[in-house]
């Protein structure tokens, strides 16, 4: 979104899912990922909007939608280049948009000339008059939002990915007005945030790039010194330097990369590694038994400060109640950790670290906390303390001063890393599930009420079948990197070839230990959703 | 600046939900220094009142027995309990002599997409200003 826009981030508000004539929901499984982001879906399809939905799986939202595409995993890009095909074909694109705020159209409709509806018929398994139908309908409706998940991210190529779908708003000139846009729905409470703060390898708070020396000057000025002029390095270059020995030292802050992260074996070698690795958190995780420091934080409920959600909203979370025993704010942990090392920090509150920010990031700077608890919800950019903020990203490329231009970039379909073969036939997909949340860190403490408190792989009843097996059978699952069992459950949600399960219970069944963690060069994704495994009975 | 809160009485404040990027406001009572209720907040914009079943309920996981409570170092081979004190000076003297021996680039630092804008600020902060890396990476792509 940042190469092509200049910043990364959903272009709409959640109201625009309730106001406009299509939603595209692709890769996403938001009625269970993101059900509160689902409702303003349906408040949508109420008020009169199509929902077309994308996914290898036929989630029950399927239902509710007018075309179902079950596209094959991994072959997105073929069903957008072929979805872009056909409005080229029949000339349904926005050519005044096109020429008044994009470049590189050229060399797009080149790419994807050779995208058929009946050539991506056979790589996404997608009927090729259906393709045409969502193509007509996306490029003639007056307004259309795109979301997406992980199921669009995390590919080898899931950076490419993104750029498919960017293609198609350009294309049509559904981008930069209400009701019309790209709204990835992030998977983690602050996700946005932590980005935008900052903690990113080559970004400084509030949207600068590390490499622009100009901002750097800036935050030199106000912090007294010298910042590598150079990008520092993402999660999965970091992962690779503590290997090689570059990388001496970690500081890992409410992360469980061990069992987090693809390929799970290999992520602890390379924690065990280190020199020195210092964890931050609430539990003892896996990360935290093999640290030289562990140091007790405080939790929701616990600490003052804000969040931004999917939307770029920025709203306050505020403390309820003491952290236990001799646990610490971790803002407070943060400043001493500093200070023992001759800074001279002296935050006296999550407000005052909050005014810091919005002192260098003009984006933040309308948003103070009074106008927070009067407001409550700020979206940004929010440059003055009086007007109200946008709701809208990238209206400009519809009024007359267009600034930069939108940049098509034309993505080709590549062929799955590990394709299911004769050793390994079947492909795992993974994901998550309504009640639970990533590495279940946070969703397995007594959630006595919480149904499905248990790891399955879901199979459907063709295959199961073949394999002769049962609701609740327990079978063996193996990758190329290891092996994990886990009871089945035979249903229609899965395509045949295809298995699921999710992640959320490491201590049943380490589902990492079977993932790819070979990442995407663009975006630093491993492939998650995409494994080759074989099945056997036990 | 940990500010002691008075949690003797009852306590009710809105909030936002800590699971997924939607941003759902959350009324949630507190008494005697525990969370006893979470609902929906109505005057939320973003979720009207609403949540799901991960909002509404899952939060217990803060008021959980195995919560950390005291810092750790690893003391011949095992993390045993010590001061505040002792953790960071620990960590300082570390990084004193991985900076001397390997330079500020053999430092990284993984934030959290959980935490708090400020804590993802301050983390970011501590990382540019004080080791002097860009090393720092939020879980942002998964």
């Amino acid at each position: 979104m940042t190469a092509v826009f200049g910043s990364g981030a959903d272009t709409n508000s959640y109201e625009d899912f309730e106001n406009t004539d299509l939603i595209i929901v692709w890769g996403s499984n938001t009625q269970e990922a993101h059900p509160i982001i689902y409702n303003h879906i349906r408040r949508g399809i109420k008020n009169g909007a199509k929902m077309v939905l994308v996914d290898p799986r036929k989630l029950p939202m399927a239902n509710f939608a007018t075309h179902y595409l079950p596209v094959r995993v991994g072959a997105d890009i073929a069903l957008a280049n072929a979805i872009g095909h056909v409005i080229i074909e029949e000339k349904l694109y926005d050519a005044k948009f096109i020429e008044h705020a994009t470049e590189f159209y050229e060399s797009y409709k080149e790419v994807v000339a050779k995208y058929t509806p009946e050539f991506a018929e056979t790589i996404t398994g997608v009927p090729a008059d259906q393709i045409r139908e969502v193509a007509r309908l996306y490029a003639t409706v007056d307004r259309a939002v795109i979301a997406w998940t992980l199921g669009i991210t995390e590919h080898h190529n899931g950076a490419d990915n993104v750029f498919a779908l960017i293609n198609l708003s350009l294309l049509t000139g559904k981008v930069g007005k209400p009701g019309s846009g790209l709204m990835p729905l992030r998977g983690q409470n602050n996700v946005q945030g932590g980005g935008d703060m900052g903690a990113l390898p080559n970004k400084l708070p509030g949207f600068f790039n590390v490499e622009d020396d100009g901002a750097r000057a800036k935050f030199e000025a106000v912090w007294n010194c010298k910042i590598p002029a150079k990008n520092g390095l993402n999660q999965s270059a970091m992962f690779s330097a503590m290997r090689d020995g570059r990388i001496k030292f970690m500081f890992v802050i409410g992360e469980n990369p061990i069992q987090s992260e693809a390929n799970s074996g290999h992520s602890r070698s390379a924690f065990e590694n280190l020199e020195m690795l210092v964890v931050q958190d609430l539990f003892m995780t896996k990360t935290a038994e093999i640290a030289d420091v562990v140091l007790p934080a405080s939790g929701w409920g616990e600490v003052d400060g804000t969040f931004t959600n999917s939307e770029r909203g920025i709203q306050r979370v505020r403390k309820m109640v003491n952290a236990p025993g001799e646990a610490k704010d971790d803002l407070w942990i943060l400043q001493e950790i500093a200070n023992y090392l001759g800074a001279n920090w002296h935050y006296q509150s999550a407000e005052e670290v909050w005014n810091e920010l919005r002192s260098l990031s003009p984006s933040h700077y309308g948003m103070s906390y009074e106008r927070l608890e009067r407001e409550y919800e700020l979206q940004w950019p929010c440059p003055s303390l009086t007007e109200p903020p946008e709701k809208v990203l990238h209206t400009r490329l519809h009024s007359d001063n267009v600034g930069m231009r939108a940049k098509f970039s034309p993505v080709e379909y590549e062929e799955p890393l590990e394709p299911a073969d004769e050793e390994f036939p079947f492909v795992l997909i993974t994901g998550r599930r309504l009640a639970f949340y990533n590495t279940g860190v946070m969703t397995r403490y007594e959630g006595g009420k919480v149904k499905d408190q248990e790891e399955y792989m879901e199979i459907n009843p063709t295959d199961a079948a073949k394999y002769q097996l049962e609701n609740g059978t327990r079978i063996k699952v193996s990758s190329r990197r290891g092996s994990v069992e886990v009871p089945v459950k035979i249903t229609d949600r899965v395509m045949e070839g295809y298995v699921f399960m999710t992640f959320h219970f490491p201590e049943q069944v380490n589902t990492n230990t079977l993932t790819n963690d070979v990442v995407d060069s663009k975006s630093g994704v491993s492939p998650y959703k995409y494994t080759a495994v074989r099945l056997e009975r036990i | 600046m940990a500010v002691e809160m008075d949690t003797i009485e009852t306590v009710t404040k809105s909030t936002i939900c800590s699971f997924c990027g939607t941003g759902c406001g959350l009324s949630v009572t507190a008494k005697d220094g525990r969370i006893v209720s979470v609902v929906g907040d109505k005057n939320s914009p973003v979720s009207h009142g609403e949540t799901c079943v991960k909002g509404s309920q899952a939060w217990t996981y803060s008021q959980s027995k195995d919560r950390l409570t005291y810092p750790m170092v690893r003391k011949n081979g095992q993390l045993v309990k010590v001061t505040w004190e002792e953790a960071l000076q620990v960590i300082a003297d570390g990084v004193r002599k991985v900076k001397d021996a390997s330079g500020a680039d053999a430092f990284g630092c993984f934030s959290s997409s959980r935490a708090t804008n400020e804590l993802n600020f301050l983390a970011q902060k501590l990382m540019r200003q004080v080791i002097g890396t860009n090393n720092i990476d939020s879980c942002n792509r998964t």
